[in-house]
């Protein structure tokens, strides 16, 4: 068959990141090549190298045979390379045709536009598609399925050969699925090559040709999707030793249980979530991505509403409806997002840290008690070790990690019993993320109880005396921590679909 | 540790006077003190006592209404009515004063708490029925002009039965102490509102909050502060300090104008941005206000004093907006 793509020896590395090592992948024509591997594995730097937004430090990438420099996005539309991101980039208030074309119309003269041309040619499109969509639709009223369809539509506009579809099914139901797998199967048949990234197994066998797998910025293998398990991809995904001990488990059996979730419901994403965490004790929130753990942490902590649940913190159900109320019941929560909620970033460390509780450092007739902060903040500076040149440094001057370090200064102060942390160590380099490890451990030991949510499962296995483990929005199991969970039994947990579970039963 | 500390306190300090907008306000009082230049060497009479104390009386309810202004603006909000609820309060001491003959002291209190209750009320609309700020208060700007033509009959109403009324922006106290120096009542309680709000913006908690909501309102939130009351409160101190601010005009017109106060809404807006405070929110000063308003006072009288149209006024106050906010743009940039 011929090869449309070929990528040999790819390199790229971000200061302190070798994010691609020697990587190599090819496409062929009419194909679907899933592309695979754990969040952070390079899939996506890959594909950036591949649509020219990335420049590869080493190795070369061919286009139809002939070797090829790729200096930005429009010269990858040039070659007939189309991405399609997994969030949608489309103006919800223009119509599908106008989506389409946006930047290009077809002129009359004195700069009108040719609507009529514009509609023709999209319709043109949408029919080589076998798709029945007016292009007349404004793009906010389609459902998820058929906007990406337009986006479909507009890397076809392009004359693309080759496409690139990052998580494509992320937010589709399962009709919406088959109906995107349609077109797939359509693009395929005209000789198309398309190059397919997602977590979830049973779409492999439902769509992919073959399935490259990468772990850790390298090349693991590329093996035929229709013979091989999915334990076999799944191993080739985590294959990753791990090198630090087993974690000790605590027994932490006879604590009080500090916080108890039961029945938490919200729409499609928090689906009948039950579990509970003791005092001293870490709950590891595994899962991929848009699997409802974030969901689940901001219901708890009252930052988005809930339809049903129950919530007791030390055996009292307590209502919370906002922050406030989860603050006041002693839950904390630091967010997965630092600079958009976790922190005032043009403010003073001081006055980050004392952000939750400036209750205490106020006098009857509301005015701050400035020096006993300054007292406050330098405890935490020294305690945590946040390298900072002062209290009165603007966080946003500070790196990653010391931010995170105001954060967790910010609710040590408030003296939460129940401290959720999102994702602790995104963005944060090597050295910082143990700091942070060792802060955790630290609480557990002052007592805290700490819900972990991480996507890298290495840091929740390090970490976590038990493991949650989510998909869809369903909790789908939870496992003991340390040396008795692997990787394999994480994943499968995590990529239970309720739908799909009789179809990856039958391949493992 | 103390080493470290050292070492780097330079950058920091540098940073940290770009990041409290030091910057723009140092351009802005070098902005006045040229402008001061310039006009006393063009006009001999522009530098003499009376003109000076003629600029400073025009800043002060510029000045106030400004300051009310800056601290919404600090939140990232914006408040349009603070020309026509000044207008409201100052119609509302007519009322309990005038038409009710109360004592002079009941008369200002009444304004202020008009102030108070209105900003309570665009406060509530954008924190709690979630209405965009800059559409409530336009809409409270309209509804509190319609209801001084109203309650007054769209005619003035005169304060010559409360007797000492206009000698509270008129008078001056300190000229009765230090004859050489007539300032009047007006300055001085700007200066003492503006003092007041610089100190409840740094050192108090509603001060910290103001800034912090521009900063990141969601950060906040998830702090667990009620982000809406807090917001609530700013609003209701902005209108209190509109009330003062209509009394001030009531007094130096010795009357309520009910027509007036449209127009006086962008004027101090202009001065806070002038002063350097961000109109995007978390970052601004009280002191760099004043500069702001002393700025188009000085601009305007001074203009004045070299007898250019005042048609032309209003032109060079636009293009010294402009240039401020660019020259803002521009820091930014750099930072």
């Amino acid at each position: 068959m011929n090869q449309i793509v070929e990528m040999i020896g790819i390199d790229k590395r971000f200061p302190g990141i070798h994010a691609l090592k020697n990587v190599s992948f090819d496409l062929r024509a009419g194909e679907v090549h899933a592309l695979m591997g754990e969040n952070g594995a390079g899939k996506s730097t890959l594909m950036k190298v591949l649509s020219g937004i990335y420049h590869p430090d080493g190795g070369e990438v061919k286009i139809f045979g002939k070797s090829v420099k790729l200096d930005g996005p429009r010269s990858a539309q040039a070659l007939g390379i189309g991405i399609i991101h997994q969030e949608l980039m489309l103006m919800n208030h223009l119509t599908a045709a106008q989506n389409i074309f946006i930047g290009r119309e077809p002129r009359l003269k004195l700069g009108r536009i040719d609507e009529k041309q514009l509609n023709k040619q999209a319709a043109e499109i949408f029919a080589s598609m076998n798709l029945s969509l007016d292009p007349k639709t404004v793009v906010g009223t389609l459902t998820i399925a058929k906007q990406q369809m337009v986006e479909i539509a507009k890397a076809l506009s392009f004359h693309s050969r080759i496409l690139i579809m990052d998580e494509p099914t992320a937010a589709l139901n399962d009709t919406e699925i088959a109906e995107l797998f349609t077109i797939i199967r359509q693009l395929k048949a005209d000789g198309v090559g398309i190059i397919y990234i997602s977590h979830k197994m049973d779409e492999l066998k439902r769509i992919a040709d073959r399935v490259t797998v990468m772990r850790d910025g390298e090349y693991v293998d590329t093996v035929p999707a229709a013979e091989t398990p999915v334990s076999r991809i799944i191993a080739m995904m985590v294959g990753r030793e791990v090198n630090e001990k087993p974690l000790d488990v605590p027994d932490t059996s006879a604590n009080e249980v500090a916080l108890e979730v039961t029945g938490l419901k919200r729409g499609r994403e928090i689906r009948d979530v039950s579990f509970s965490v003791r005092k001293g004790e870490i709950l590891g929130f595994a899962g991929l991505m848009g699997a409802g753990r974030t969901e689940v942490a901001r219901a708890i902590f009252g930052a988005d509403p809930i339809e049903a649940g129950e919530i007791r913190v030390f055996g009292k159900v307590r209502n919370i409806r906002s922050p406030k109320d989860a603050v006041e019941a002693g839950i904390g929560y630091l967010s997965e997002d630092r600079k958009q909620y976790g922190l005032a970033t043009g403010m003073t460390v001081r006055a980050n840290v004392a952000m939750a509780t400036l209750k205490k450092f106020t006098s009857k007739f509301g005015v701050l008690n400035e020096p006993a902060m300054e007292t406050v903040a330098k405890d935490y500076i020294s305690q945590l070790g946040i390298r900072t040149p002062s209290d009165v440094q603007t966080v946003r001057l500070l790196s990653g990690g010391n931010q995170q370090k105001v954060v967790i200064a910010k609710w040590l102060l408030r003296n939460c019993d129940v401290l959720i942390f999102d994702e602790p160590t995104r963005g944060i380099d090597v050295g910082a993320k143990s700091e942070i490890y060792k802060l955790l451990e630290d609480l557990t030991a002052l007592g805290h109880a700490v819900i972990l949510i991480s996507s890298e499962l290495p840091e929740v296995m390090r970490l976590s005396h038990r493991i949650a483990v989510m998909c869809e929005g369903r909790l789908t199991g939870i496992l003991p921590g340390g040396a008795s969970t692997t990787q394999e039994e994480i994943m499968k947990l995590a990529t239970q679909r309720e739908s799909a579970m009789h179809v990856s039963g039958a391949h493992s | 540790m103390n080493a470290a500390t050292q070492a780097s306190s330079q950058p920091s300090l540098m940073s940290r006077l770009a990041a409290s907008g030091a910057h723009q306000r140092l351009l802005a009082f070098a902005s006045l003190i040229v402008l001061l230049v310039v006009f006393s060497v063009a006009s001999p009479n522009f530098m003499q006592m009376s003109n000076m104390i003629a600029i400073l009386q025009a800043t002060s309810v510029n000045g106030v209404l400004a300051v009310a202004a800056t601290i919404v603006i600090i939140t990232g909000g914006i408040d349009l009515s603070v020309g026509t609820m000044m207008t409201f309060t100052a119609v509302i001491a007519g009322v309990i004063l005038t038409y009710g003959g109360m004592p002079l002291p009941l008369g200002v209190l009444g304004a202020i708490a008009t102030g108070a209750l209105c900003g309570f009320c665009s406060g509530s609309f954008i924190a709690r029925m979630k209405i965009p700020p800059f559409i409530a208060t336009l809409g409270m700007m309209l509804i509190l002009k319609g209801l001084s033509l109203v309650i007054s009959g769209t005619k003035p109403i005169y304060f010559n039965g409360t007797p000492g009324f206009d000698q509270i922006s008129r008078g001056s106290l300190i000229g009765n102490i230090l004859p050489f120096l007539p300032i009047p009542n007006g300055v001085l309680i700007l200066f003492i509102v503006a003092g007041a709000a610089s100190y409840v913006l740094g050192r108090t908690v509603l001060g910290r909050y103001t800034f912090a909501l521009g900063s990141n309102e969601e950060a906040v939130r998830l702090s667990g502060v009620n982000t809406g009351s807090w917001k609530v409160a700013i609003y209701t101190v902005s209108g209190a300090i509109c009330g003062i601010a209509g009394i001030l005009i009531a007094s130096r017109l010795n009357s309520a104008q009910p027509a007036l106060g449209q127009g006086y809404e962008l004027e101090a807006i202009a001065a806070v941005v002038i002063g350097g405070t961000s109109l995007s929110g978390g970052r601004g000063t009280i002191i760099g206000t004043l500069i702001g308003a002393l700025i188009m006072a000085v601009l305007t009288n001074g203009l004045r004093v070299l007898s250019v149209a005042q048609e032309w006024q209003t032109v060079v106050t636009g293009a010294i907006i402009i240039m401020a906010v660019y020259a803002d743009m521009v820091r930014k940039k750099e930072v």
